[in-house]
């Protein structure tokens, strides 16, 4: 047994979980901000972004030692690949957040008005992709991660849904434009959000079973 | 030109120690084959029966099939027309040590009978060119014996005195492990070089020089196959668990 090695790898695993928990909470809290329309609550998100950067970081950091001194094989190397890669990923989640606290902060200076798009159900979905996706790569289960990607066309449709919804509400109504297009932009962060989620969730199918469903409409 | 080897049901014993046990296999022509596996998995024993060197000890012996191209080693040919057609090189450079560089490297064609000084002049120019030693020794060819060379210069002149002979199959038995990385690599540049004119089949511990030369891996363990497959799959994606334990580390 190559103890070092595996405490190192176990040392990877919790920091990305670390990151991942920073990630999740970011988008929770702008969801949250967006459905209170607490500008407290932006502020929270927009502080915790360099945190996330900086934990962004160190994971690249231990995952280039790994792979620099170690030389890692087959699942040790298929797992540090898609750590580094689920770490870009969760990164950019925290960015969704931020973009989000931000169109919130926006939408303040306007009247809270009732939109004809349910942005807490679209983030709720796109939430449970990202803790579907985590859950997956704690318990290195593919299957679950498998059960994530049917779940982004449901998110797709959404946004969709949305789009269309608050396009025509501009079309009927322009003075509420610059609420409709911030409920635009926080929809489609959303939707990005559930593309993260996907990339995490092919990332633990390719770590557990070597296999690269990128890109691919036929998944295993 | 190098030549395809094929293995079939191939079993060999030292005393009543069953050391390899039901072998399969193809090796490809003029590509890299690497043999990795735990010590006494059976990987020396194995590329010792490609050339017949196996039977050499009087308790040793042998069953199966082996052909190299069409031949039949055990049964159309003699120990030491294969050991001609199969070049071997071992994990530590074995010059002749009171020879000089010329005559270590000229010591196959002599004992095949060649005198005709021109063509091994010729001969010994190419092997060493192939090997990539030339340069460094073109002036002392005869002026110094193998022995003086570095550890790695000595490996390149044991490459050169195998390729002499004009093989089709080269056996190297961890020729790199005894060797510093500069010397290493120049070995690992060779090997990438001389496939395209031989069938290369490299036994070894170290499982990145096995991923960096090699085409096709094989894993041994207790004296069998265990998986043999390209060498990008093997490193990247194993499908056998034991194959997967042990270039990971995990295994035992």
């Amino acid at each position: 047994m190559r103890i070092k090695f595996q405490q190192s790898l176990g040392d990877l695993k919790e920091h990305l979980l670390v990151m991942a928990g920073m990630a999740e909470q970011a988008i929770q809290r702008s969801i949250e901000a967006y459905s209170k329309r607490d500008l407290s609550i932006c502020e929270l998100v927009l502080r915790s972004e360099p945190s996330i950067n900086r934990i962004e970081r160190e994971i690249d950091q231990m995952a280039l030692d790994l792979l620099a001194m170690e030389q890692p094989m087959a699942i040790d190397l298929r797992f540090i690949l898609s750590v580094i890669r689920i770490n870009a990923d969760l990164e950019r989640v925290g960015d969704q957040a931020v973009n989000i606290a931000i169109r919130v902060r926006e939408m303040g200076a306007f009247a809270n008005i009732e939109l004809p798009v349910d942005i807490p159900k679209l983030a709720s979905l796109a939430a449970t992709m990202i803790r579907k996706a985590l859950q997956a790569f704690i318990e290195g289960d593919a299957e679950l991660a498998q059960s994530v990607l049917k779940l982004d066309d449901q998110v797709d449709e959404m946004n969709d849904a949305a789009f269309y919804a608050l396009s025509s509400l501009i079309k009927e109504k322009p003075e509420l434009t610059p609420q409709s297009l911030n409920a635009l932009i926080i929809a489609r962060n959303l939707e990005r959000v559930g593309d993260h989620a996907t990339n995490i969730a092919e990332d633990v199918i390719f770590w557990v079973r070597g296999a690269d469903v990128r890109h691919n409409p036929a998944t295993p | 030109m190098g030549v395809g080897i094929l293995v079939e049901d191939l079993n060999a014993w030292y005393g009543s120690t069953h050391t390899l046990q039901d072998i399969n296999l193809h090796i490809p022509a003029n590509h890299a084959t690497a043999l990795i596996g735990p010590s006494g998995c059976g990987k020396s024993t194995f590329v010792r029966c490609l050339n017949r060197m196996h039977e050499t000890n009087p308790i040793a012996r042998a069953t199966g099939v082996v052909k190299m191209g069409e031949v039949d080693i055990y049964r159309d040919a003699s120990p030491v027309e294969i050991r001609r057609r199969v070049g071997m090189v071992f994990q530590r450079p074995n010059p002749f040590p009171t020879m000089s560089i010329y005559d270590n490297v000229a010591s196959g064609l002599k004992l095949n009978g060649f005198r005709n000084r021109r063509i091994l002049d010729e001969t010994v120019e190419r092997s060493l060119k192939q090997s990539a030693l030339w340069d460094e020794v073109k002036d002392d060819l005869k002026k110094k014996s193998g022995a003086s060379l570095s550890g790695g210069q000595q490996q390149r002149m044991c490459i050169a005195r195998a390729l002499a002979v004009d093989p089709e199959v080269l056996l190297m038995d961890e020729p790199a492990s005894a060797l510093d990385p500069v010397s290493t690599s120049k070995i690992e540049d060779l090997i990438f070089q001389l496939k395209s004119q031989y069938t290369i089949v490299i036994v070894t511990h170290n499982m990145q020089q096995a991923a960096r030369v090699a085409e096709n891996t094989g894993f041994f363990l207790n004296g069998r196959m265990v998986e043999f497959d390209s060498t990008h799959k093997i490193f990247t994606n194993p499908r056998d668990k034991r194959t997967e334990d042990y270039i990971t580390g995990r295994f035992g």
